[in-house]
């Protein structure tokens, strides 16, 4: 704090020291605060606020578990999050590389550009992008029909199919960067050096680049995960009537019906269940959280 | 296993940098042989390319007589050691040695009793299951050269090994590298601008400049009979005359230099600009003038390196010289003394090219 004073002056310091706090804890922790004390109370009408009838329970967390339809939405959003991720893994790694290792210098800021341009538009256009591109008469079927690829149009928006390529879309770059710095902050004479113990291409990424960018792969994950499973813009535009996302559920809950405290409860549920999982994962990866904090 | 290595007119071009010149030179199986030069004159870009990192844009590699061109990095029978050893620090001791043996398929109980045999040979036996990262320096550069012996290369390429090592160390490691290779009887290919690294190990030593091959030679050679200016100055300490043939009879060549006339052996090919050297050890100090070369010189330093002594005195002209003598119990001249510097004709050596500008660090 002396060094920050020392440096910018009392007045900046106590300027952008305040916004921060200001942002931290008026826009993020007291509005949880306040969520996760409402999760535990009863949906009651103006008048019995306050009243006997207002009283701490597990009431609204335990509507989840006796609702196996969303129990269901709650489990298909975990899968299609973690195969959204894998996919933007499958996707970013050999980008990644490419950008790191191989393509020229001068390259990679043209290419870093181009990469960072369609994160200009908003989110809600390029999803909507997606919705015209992908609906059953839009540019997609008809390229594929004209280049002879499919003989009949697919329905691209119904089940999951839709929601996961505009999740892919949108989060893929939250993959690329931290790959991309893991794979970059790798001694290039450590890809030649197996090479030159006689490795194929394969397994030098398998003994030696892939253990080297583990960490960065699981913050990229982690960030894809969390993203993908808590997001309500893509899977609004672009799911269909069969493809429920569970944040639509806590959505319905907040706004359709005006149930603030259920909707809290499943929100937080959402979370919790989410660190677990994500938890239970990097276990299984064998991953740190002070690996992923690097 | 051992094989030879041919480069057959050798070159390297990066855009319009030539880093490699027409390199020709026939290693010899089970030969230890240096690159010595100072750094960017191409050296390590002969070891990429022999190891297959590189392309040669002319010429052709050979070894064990087989074209290698085409041949990638790893289907060649050669293994490098790198400048920063480039372990894998993820792998412990054990799994680092039998990288090359899981590549090519060896199960793992004969892995590791494979790398713990290549441990024993590089005399850190206990380090099987230890981490990279708790080795010392020493201990580092045994792992990779037993890294490297583990794929049983027919020629070894060390790049700069010993040069992240401190002065005691280099020594020992010199001294060891020197005894695996004669035990394995692999054909080592090392560079290094450090000429005390080339001379005490090689069999024979290619001195490069500015990607050309100056003088491939054993070290005694590279030495004593220098072919040119660059080699000369680039290996060892040299007191040099600059000047102009006077008259030659019978190999010795009388040379004219702002100091006076003296007599010197011509070198190969001396022609064009010519300079004379003259190695610090070559040279005595009298107090009486000789009967052939002398020099009156008057004694501006001395250090005392415990087994021999510098002496740096300055001529006429005010050119510095220097002159070594044994520690062998005679008076040592002290600062200001009036001497004559005398020295053998045989001993100055006249050639031609320029110097080279010395590494600092080297």
């Amino acid at each position: 704090m002396k060094d920050l004073i020392n440096r910018y002056g009392t007045g900046l310091t106590v300027l952008f020291v305040g916004l921060t706090a200001f942002w931290l804890i008026v826009l993020v922790i007291l509005p949880n605060i306040y969520l996760f004390e409402n999760s535990f109370r009863p949906y009651l009408p103006v008048v019995d606020m306050g009243g006997p009838k207002d009283f701490y329970s597990f009431d609204n967390y335990l509507k989840f578990f006796e609702s196996p339809i969303h129990i269901r939405v709650f489990f298909g959003t975990i899968l299609y999050s973690s195969i959204v991720t894998v996919i933007c893994f499958v996707i970013a790694y050999p980008v990644a590389y490419y950008l790191a290792k191989v393509a020229s210098l001068s390259m990679v800021p043209t290419i870093f550009l181009l990469l960072f341009i369609p994160m200009w538009v908003s989110e809600v256009l390029r999803s909507f992008a997606w919705f015209i591109i992908l609906s059953f008469n839009g540019p997609l079927n008809l390229t594929l029909l004209g280049l002879g690829v499919i003989e009949d149009k697919i329905r691209w928006m119904t089940g999951f199919r839709s929601v996961m390529i505009g999740l892919v879309y949108t989060y893929v770059l939250f993959m690329l960067f931290p790959v991309y710095n893991a794979v970059q902050s790798l001694d290039t004479n450590q890809i030649e050096a197996s090479e030159d113990l006689g490795a194929p291409w394969w397994r030098t990424h398998w003994r030696v680049i892939l253990p080297h960018c583990k960490p960065g792969i699981a913050s990229g994950s982690v960030m894809v995960f969390m993203l993908s499973a808590g997001s309500i813009l893509v899977p609004t535009l672009l799911a269909s009537t069969n493809s429920r996302w569970f944040t639509e559920i806590i959505q319905q809950w907040m706004f359709e019906s005006q149930d603030w405290n259920t909707g809290s409860a499943y929100a937080f549920l959402l979370l919790i269940l989410c660190t677990v999982f994500v938890s239970a994962v990097m276990g299984l990866f064998k991953v740190k959280l002070s690996d992923i904090a690097k | 296993m051992t094989a030879g290595v041919d480069l057959d007119n050798v070159c390297a071009d990066f855009g319009t940098f030539r880093a490699v010149d027409r390199v020709n030179v026939n290693i010899q199986p089970g030969e230890f042989f240096s690159f010595l030069g100072p750094s960017g004159c191409g050296k390590t870009t002969i070891l990429r390319m022999i190891s297959g990192f590189t392309d040669p844009s002319e010429g052709m590699i050979r070894i064990g007589g087989k074209d290698m061109k085409g041949t990638r990095p790893n289907q060649r029978p050669t293994a490098l050691i790198f400048q920063n050893l480039a372990l894998f620090p993820l792998m412990p001791v054990w799994e680092n040695i039998a990288f090359g043996l899981e590549v090519r398929g060896m199960g793992k109980s004969a892995r590791r009793a494979k790398a713990e045999e290549l441990l024993r040979l590089v005399d850190l036996p206990d380090a099987a299951d230890k981490r990279i990262s708790q080795l010392s320096g020493g201990q580092k550069q045994r792992v990779a050269i037993a890294r490297a012996l583990a794929v049983e290369p027919d020629v070894m390429l060390l790049d700069e090994p010993l040069s992240a090592l401190d002065l005691k160390l280099r020594q020992h490691m010199r001294a060891e590298l020197r005894a695996i290779q004669k035990r394995t009887q692999v054909t080592f290919i090392y560079i290094t601008h450090d000429q005390g690294e080339a001379l005490a190990m090689s069999d024979r030593v290619g001195v490069m400049s500015h990607g050309k091959l100056q003088q491939v030679a054993t070290p005694r050679e590279i030495y004593d009979a220098p072919v040119n200016g660059f080699v000369a100055s680039f290996v060892g300490e040299n007191n040099v005359f600059t000047g102009e043939i006077a008259g030659t009879e019978g190999g010795i060549a009388a040379f004219r230099t702002p100091g006076g006339l003296f007599h010197g052996r011509m070198g190969p090919n001396a022609s064009g600009k010519l300079r004379m050297f003259l190695r610090p050890e070559h040279v005595k100090l009298l107090a009486e003038a000789g009967n052939g070369n002398s020099i009156p010189v008057e004694v501006t330093d001395v250090a005392f390196e415990g087994n021999f002594i510098s002496i740096q005195s300055r001529d006429a002209t005010g050119q510095m010289l220097i002159a070594e003598s044994r520690n062998d119990g005679t008076v040592i001249p002290a600062r200001g003394d009036k001497l004559h510097m005398v020295f053998d004709a045989q001993n100055a050596l006249i050639l031609s090219g320029d110097t080279a500008a010395k590494d600092v660090d080297a």
